[in-house]
């Protein structure tokens, strides 16, 4: 493809609550398998994408273990490859970065070693399938300096926390607003953006010269008067996890066959890093419904409407219901779980009682664990 | 220079004709076990697990599955700069080019391949045993004992020992003596077909046997190294250790992982079996559906009852259907309302809706009774089983079934059906 990906990874959330503790939200597992930045990557493999550019500052002990390979979504190639952008501090004026244009300006020199004429940006905490080369052509058929992915909300759906859009009747970009008290329109950004090169190079270096940082209020909001910006409206699933009701109710909707379908049995599939677990075993005395478990799961109890990620064990008479068990967390016999995501990692000791009443609740449990 | 201490070489070159349909478009070591692994990933993680880095793998008789499967080796990180995995087929030569014809003719035929590595000591494995073993403590022992070969043994009950190859040793485990499957044994150490051989005592042995035809290891080569008097020594292994080389041995290693807690365990953090993974996404389970002793690989939707079973990768079991006893490799698909009762599906079989397998009284089996037995339906791969019939026991289908091919909806115990058109 004709283009160089830059998936920005460097976000926290606060909406994340404690589940941003331990790790960017880009690292965030999602539907017992992936990681949510498997998805971006996924994209840009199958969009023929060969340079990859992942920035990121926050906790990324987490993103860098799962990245620590690139071959699994087939980057580790001699044209092009993966590159992981932390800030550095080389100099007395190094900084972290102080926004998203900030972290693509600190690292101009691997947007002016490319060659490609254009970039594809994406952020790394979406669920979403999109080849980006429909995007890019359509970019082209608008002679668009910018194009920005944009989709339709439902009316009553909650966009407080999103930029929204207002488009003209060739769908360019009349107005655009970060986070709105009040919308305008339930048009979003999908955080996905397509700009020629070396466009971007000049809009960084001079926005870098003015002590201007954010991508989207200085770039795309300041100069949506005097640029082309076209909105590109996505029609598939796409969904953003940044906070703790988005991301619960994303991996609920694996549960559903066609979002099963969508994203696991038709082409192109999404790559991860593999994981090397055994079968998932279940014993007896099992009861398991309307459930997604990942690899490695040891069951011995009940589970309802729940998403078990990798290498969790479930003890005798134990139910979980409602529930997000993240990767290797063990349940002691007894438990009765509800509406909780469990953090990754944790033991939960026998008899132990979690119901989240008025909205998920997040349980992080250390305890001591004992192993065979 | 480049020196391997010990390089591997491990021999997948045979059919395994007593897997049945199961080996009728692969090599043995290919064929699907526990779910998601294949039954060459246990030695290949075996030898990575002991840091062996360097393994030739010998290949002869349908060897596609298996190529693709071990690809340049990394789901074992046998993808090495120098060493790694290498796939080693016969070849051509300008005279005398020759098929492999037997177990140490295939090495010897590799003399090239082992020499470029510069090795101590040369690891000789088969491809068809399901077991977990540190290769360097065996190789320790050979080093402390000044062995030129060690042959790894396991005890086995008495009155099986006439089925084995047996060693007897000294006290010092030096091996004085071996039958091949004795009438009257002497010992219970039966041979597990694992060597190693000092890399001169080996090269020796193949060079001044090369034309003996079949070279064999257990008839040929060691029997020349114990009349040269060379020091030949026993390695006891005590670990589970499972020859799956007939289809019921096959579906009771199968049937043994789903132990609660299994002799050979796979979900030990220490010493992993790697494989090369075929599917990502977890599996899921609908809101009617029940599942019991069972291990299940990803991606597959289970809506109807498994209990006692063994899935493999991206396996649909449909609504109402019931699964007993069976083993259900990669990508079968069953239709609803349908029940099977020990089956084994080898990969891509597709079963219909209302379809009864493994039902009736026991009948030998009319072509290979001795193959197909203990009441197992087979069907091979590719296989596809119209709506509404029902089979009987020991009974095998290869290939696309068609209604016509079930006599009043039925096709009785101990029938062979091959089909075209796979």
């Amino acid at each position: 493809m004709r283009a160089v990906g830059i998936i920005l990874a460097g976000g926290s959330s606060s909406r994340m609550k404690e589940l941003s503790h331990k790790r960017a939200v880009c690292a965030m597992p999602i539907a017992g398998s992936y990681r949510s930045i498997d998805f971006a990557l996924s994209n840009m493999e199958h969009s023929k994408i060969q340079r990859v550019a992942v920035l990121t500052q926050y906790n990324a002990r987490s993103l860098s273990d799962h990245l620590s390979s690139s071959k699994w979504w087939n980057f580790g190639r001699k044209q092009g490859g993966m590159f992981l952008l932390t800030p550095s501090f080389a100099d007395a004026d190094s900084n972290w970065y102080r926004g998203t244009a900030d972290a693509m300006a600190q690292n101009l020199e691997f947007l002016k070693n490319s060659h490609e004429p254009y970039v594809v940006i994406t952020s790394g905490d979406c669920v979403y399938k999109l080849d980006y080369n429909e995007v890019l052509e359509y970019h082209v058929n608008k002679r668009a300096d910018i194009t920005v992915v944009c989709r339709e909300m439902p009316e009553n759906a909650n966009i407080e926390r999103y930029g929204t859009i207002k488009m003209d009747e060739d769908d360019r970009i009349e107005e655009m607003e970060e986070k709105p008290i009040v919308a305008q329109s339930n048009i979003i950004s999908c955080g996905i953006y397509i700009i020629r090169r070396r466009q971007l190079i000049e809009l960084l270096e001079k926005s870098r010269e003015e002590g201007r940082f954010d991508f989207v209020q200085d770039i795309l909001i300041r100069y949506r008067g005097i640029k082309k910006i076209y909105g590109y409206r996505m029609k598939n699933y796409w969904s953003n996890i940044a906070s703790v009701e988005d991301y619960f109710n994303t991996n609920m909707d694996f549960l559903q066959k066609e979002t099963r379908d969508y994203f696991f049995k038709q082409y192109p599939e999404v790559h991860s890093k593999v994981a090397d677990l055994p079968p998932a075993k279940y014993n007896v005395g099992v009861t398991v419904k309307n459930s997604l478990l990942a690899s490695g799961c040891i069951v011995n109890g009940t589970v309802e409407n729940s998403v078990l990620f990798q290498k969790a064990y479930i003890g005798n008479n134990c139910v979980i219901r409602n529930s997000l068990i993240l990767n290797d967390v063990y349940i002691g016999d007894n438990t009765y779980i509800e509406n909780c995501i469990v953090e990754s990692g944790g033991t939960i000791q026998a008899n132990s009682y979690y119901k989240g009443e008025n909205g998920i609740k997040i349980v992080v449990e250390k305890g001591e664990r004992f192993t065979m | 220079m480049i020196k391997k201490e010990m390089i591997a070489m491990l021999l997948a070159g045979g059919q395994g004709s007593r897997l049945g349909v199961l080996t009728s478009g692969m090599a043995k070591p290919a064929v699907s076990f526990g779910g998601k692994y294949r039954i060459i990933d246990f030695p290949l993680s075996n030898c990575i697990n002991s840091g062996v880095d360097t393994v030739g793998v010998l290949t002869q008789y349908m060897p596609l599955r298996l190529n693709t499967h071990i690809g340049i080796g990394i789901p074992w990180d046998l993808d090495k700069n120098v060493g790694g995995v290498s796939v080693l087929p016969p070849y051509e030569k300008i005279e005398h080019t020759e098929w492999y014809t037997g177990t140490a003719n295939a090495i010897f035929q590799n003399m090239n391949y082992m020499e470029s590595f510069n090795p101590d000591y040369v690891l000789i494995l088969s491809g068809d045993h399901i077991y977990k073993m540190d290769y360097e403590t065996m190789l320790d022992f050979h080093k402390e004992n000044g062995a030129d070969v060690t042959i790894a043994v396991m005890p086995v009950p008495m009155e099986e020992a006439k089925r084995f190859g047996i060693m007897i040793t000294d006290e010092n485990k030096k091996i004085t003596d071996f039958e091949e499957k004795p009438a009257h044994p002497r010992s219970n150490l039966a041979s597990m077909g694992i060597y190693i051989f000092s890399w001169p005592a080996l090269k020796e042995a193949l060079i001044a046997n090369q034309n003996q035809p079949g070279l064999d290891f257990g008839k040929h080569v060691i029997p020349y190294c114990r009349d040269k008097g060379e020091a030949l020594y026993a390695y006891e292994f005590n670990g589970y250790w499972k020859d799956v080389g007939t289809l019921t041995s096959y579906w009771e290693a199968n049937m043994e992982l789903i132990d609660i807690v299994p002799d050979f365990n796979l979900y030990e953090e220490y010493w992993k079996i790697y494989t090369k993974s075929v599917s990502l996404p977890p599996q899921y389970f609908g809101e009617n559906s029940h599942v019991e002793r069972s291990i299940i690989g990803e991606g597959s939707e289970i809506y109807g009852q498994v209990y006692n079973s063994v899935i493999g990768c991206d396996v649909i079991v449909g609504e109402g259907t019931v699964v007993r006893d069976s083993i259900l490799m990669n990508n079968t698909v069953i239709g609803a309302g349908s029940s099977l009762q020990k089956v084994i599906t080898a990969e891509d079989v597709t079963i219909g809706s209302n379809v009864h397998l493994g039902v009736g009284d026991e009948a030998p089996n009319e072509t290979d009774p001795s193959i197909y037995r203990e009441g197992l339906v087979v069907l091979g791969e590719g296989t596809s089983i119209p709506d509404n019939v029902n089979v009987g026991k020991n009974v095998m289908i290869n290939g696309a079934a068609e209604p016509s091919d079930f006599p009043g909806g039925t096709l009785q115990s101990g029938r062979t059906l091959v089909k075209g058109g796979m």
